[in-house]
């Protein structure tokens, strides 16, 4: 029989190691010649994290879990969920956990604002037109399927280890629902009511503001919420290359197998999903009160 | 006085991908059913012609799919025709740019929409004022005008409710106090009660009139029920397939329907409540008495008067009191029953 019904009809080793070794070359001098560039352009974003992470850091923590309470009551008005938030902190910080977290809680905040400003737009022009949407559906795909550790390489490369790259690469991986969800919201706007928007005069941008973003809003929302819960999922990853928080003691619990370590931060982490997740929830679900008939409250 | 507000002349669209080119067949005189066939391209409104009087209810009625939606749309520009002209105060709207329209749809021309299309985000105040918004008025003054809109159409006290804690009717009665906050001028309503129940729908019309009798808008009110054409319009267009089969003072479209489909529509009417003495009246004979009647009276109270006396006929007077014309008994049951030289159907 032919060899190559047997075996696999590969290219030649020489072949391939040249492909890679032509990429990985190309993609070096792009960041040798670009990369402090766009280290610059994320220098102010560097900025506000680090001034954010010592906010939080140098803040007293009662103060901090006032805070995170109040937003939680704004946000939810539910006095369960505010308890369970206000106990969850408490028990982070009495098993010495403070600082890490508060670390992930900048990381993961700044992370999500910054999807939040590139996603939304992007979403909204998705949702403008049938050719970006047939041209962004496609990479989203591609990203949200992407194994997570690929996007750490390609950063790191580029900007070297640090809070910079750790940010791009959060951001990178957990933009797609936010782009994604706002597109499908504005999509779903009722067309009838487009219309009555129409028929009254408003302009493109006004029937933006005023309908077609409010009414999309709980859609975005739930977009904004995966996002968040993406974030925190590669905060820890992120941890590989140099991104401070609970993903940190997270690595070093499996490098050296300790197991309480890795569950205790892994709690914390589990514990700050579930604050994200209910508190965004929530407030997306008090954001269409309107639709169930049932007033403001 | 006639003074024309709204023309359409020679008005078609058509429904597709390459209309230019089916405007070709169209104007061949190919129906609706053949170039469907022929091109895969829908006839929405063949060779419109109207003249619509300020101040005046012109009614457009016909079966759903006959083109009603479509050619309403056509007078705020939501839908551009393939081909026709359209003047709305003396201005060629189809001259207008992107800036144009947007004044004129905030100043001259507003809408109900049949199943309201209210902001759903937004409270009833809100709502009503959405117009106001659009005109971008100090806010005060949105809140005070939608205010004395709410009170108007009768919702007072539901400033702050969302819409879909509002019934039907409710709903509607804040579609239309959306669209008369704007203070246009010319108000087009899409079915705008055919959603609603029977008794609400009534109560709707009552509003409307009375609201009609101070505002004297120019209103283009579309239907498929002959009893609220026939209740509410000053003026009916009957449309088919996209096309218009009469145009009409009301009690002609009743007496001398243009053909077997406008007489199809006035079988089931009941004829007492809607023809009016003037209709039938015949030539006065010199010096005859009898009981006064109102040109205007429906049969109905005609044959109430009549039965009350023994005279034979009654004389019919116009608004002033002067004699027009004479009613007999005979004439009156002859006007109740339909005219047997149109399209009667004994069904
Ligand atoms: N956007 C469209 N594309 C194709 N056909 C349409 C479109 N809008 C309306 N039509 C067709 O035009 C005709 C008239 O529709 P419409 O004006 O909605 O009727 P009505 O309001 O009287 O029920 C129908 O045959 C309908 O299918
Ligand atoms: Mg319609």
């Amino acid at each position: 029989m032919e060899t190559w019904l047997l075996e696999f009809p590969q290219m030649s080793q020489d072949a391939l190691r040249a492909i890679k070794r032509g990429i990985d070359k190309g993609y070096l001098s792009f960041s040798r010649t670009y990369g402090a560039d766009i280290e610059a352009v994320f220098e102010p974003v560097l900025y506000f994290l680090v001034w954010f992470e010592k906010l939080l850091l140098n803040a007293p923590w009662w103060l901090i879990i006032l805070v995170i309470v109040g937003i939680t009551w704004f946000a939810a008005r539910r006095w369960t969920l505010v308890l369970g938030v206000a106990a969850a902190l408490l028990l982070i910080g009495y098993f010495g956990m403070w600082e890490n977290t508060m670390r992930t809680m900048a990381m993961i905040l700044v992370c999500t604002l910054l999807a939040i400003l590139i996603g939304i737009p992007i979403g909204i022009l998705m949702s403008r037109s049938d050719r970006t949407q047939s041209t962004v559906l496609p990479v989203l795909d591609v990203m949200q399927t992407m194994p997570s550790f690929v996007y750490l390489i390609p950063v790191v490369m580029l900007l070297g280890i640090g809070k910079v790259p750790g940010l791009l690469a959060v951001v990178i991986y957990a933009i797609p629902p936010v782009i994604r969800l706002t597109n499908l919201g504005i999509r779903l706007v009722d067309r009838e009511v487009l219309e009555a928007g129409d028929a009254f005069g408003t302009s493109k941008w006004q029937k933006l503001y005023d309908i077609q973003i409010p009414l999309a809003m709980p859609t975005i929302m739930a977009g904004i919420n995966q996002t968040i819960m993406m974030a925190l999922a590669m905060v820890v990853i992120a941890s590989m290359i140099g991104v401070k928080g609970l993903g940190q003691p997270v690595l070093q619990a499996v490098t050296n197998q300790y197991f309480a370590l890795g569950l205790f931060n892994g709690l914390a982490v589990v514990a700050l999903a579930i604050i994200f997740d209910r508190v965004t929830q929530s407030w997306g679900h008090r954001m269409q009160t309107y639709r169930q008939g049932m007033g403001d409250e | 006085m006639s003074d024309t507000t709204i023309s359409v002349r020679n008005l078609y669209k058509v429904f597709g991908d390459d209309p230019a080119n089916a405007m070709k067949l169209v104007r061949d005189g190919v129906s609706k059913g053949e170039l469907l066939e022929r091109t895969g391209h829908v006839i929405g409104l063949s060779d419109i012609n109207m003249q619509i009087e300020r101040r005046q209810i012109q009614v457009v009625m016909g079966l759903s799919g006959s083109g009603k939606s479509t050619l309403i749309r056509h007078l705020n520009r939501l839908i551009d025709p393939t081909e026709g002209e359209i003047e709305i105060d003396g201005q060629d709207i189809m001259a207008y740019g992107e800036k144009d329209l947007l004044k004129f749809r905030r100043h001259n021309i507003s809408m109900v929409f049949q199943r309201f299309a209210l902001f759903p985000h937004r409270t009833v105040l809100e709502n009503i004022g959405f117009g106001l918004g659009t005109q971008q008025r100090p806010k005060d003054e949105i809140k005070n005008r939608a205010l004395r809109w709410i009170d108007r159409v009768g919702l007072s006290g539901y400033e702050d409710y969302f819409p879909s804690q509002l019934s039907g009717g409710m709903q509607q009665r804040v579609g239309l106090a959306r669209a008369l906050a704007t203070d246009a001028e010319i108000l087009l309503m899409d079915e705008a009660f055919s959603a609603l129940d029977p008794l609400i729908r009534a109560e709707m019309q009552t509003i409307l009139l009375d609201l009609q009798e101070e505002l004297h808008k120019t209103i283009v009110f579309i239907t498929h029920d002959l009893d609220e054409a026939l209740h509410i319009g000053d003026r009916i267009a009957i449309l088919r397939d996209g096309e218009i089969i009469q145009d009409d003072d009301p009690q002609n479209i009743i007496m001398k329907p243009a053909d077997d489909y406008v007489a199809d529509f006035m079988k089931d009417i009941n004829r007492s409540r809607v023809v009016r003495a003037r209709s039938i009246m015949t030539k006065l004979r010199g010096t005859e008495t009898g009981p006064k009647i109102n040109a205007a009276m429906i049969l109905e109270d005609v044959a109430q008067v009549m039965g009350k006396t023994p005279n034979k006929a009654s004389i019919v007077v116009n608004k002033q009191g002067d004699p027009v014309g004479r009613l007999t008994i005979a004439g009156v049951i002859k006007g109740m029953a339909r005219p047997d030289s149109t399209g009667t159907r004994i069904t």
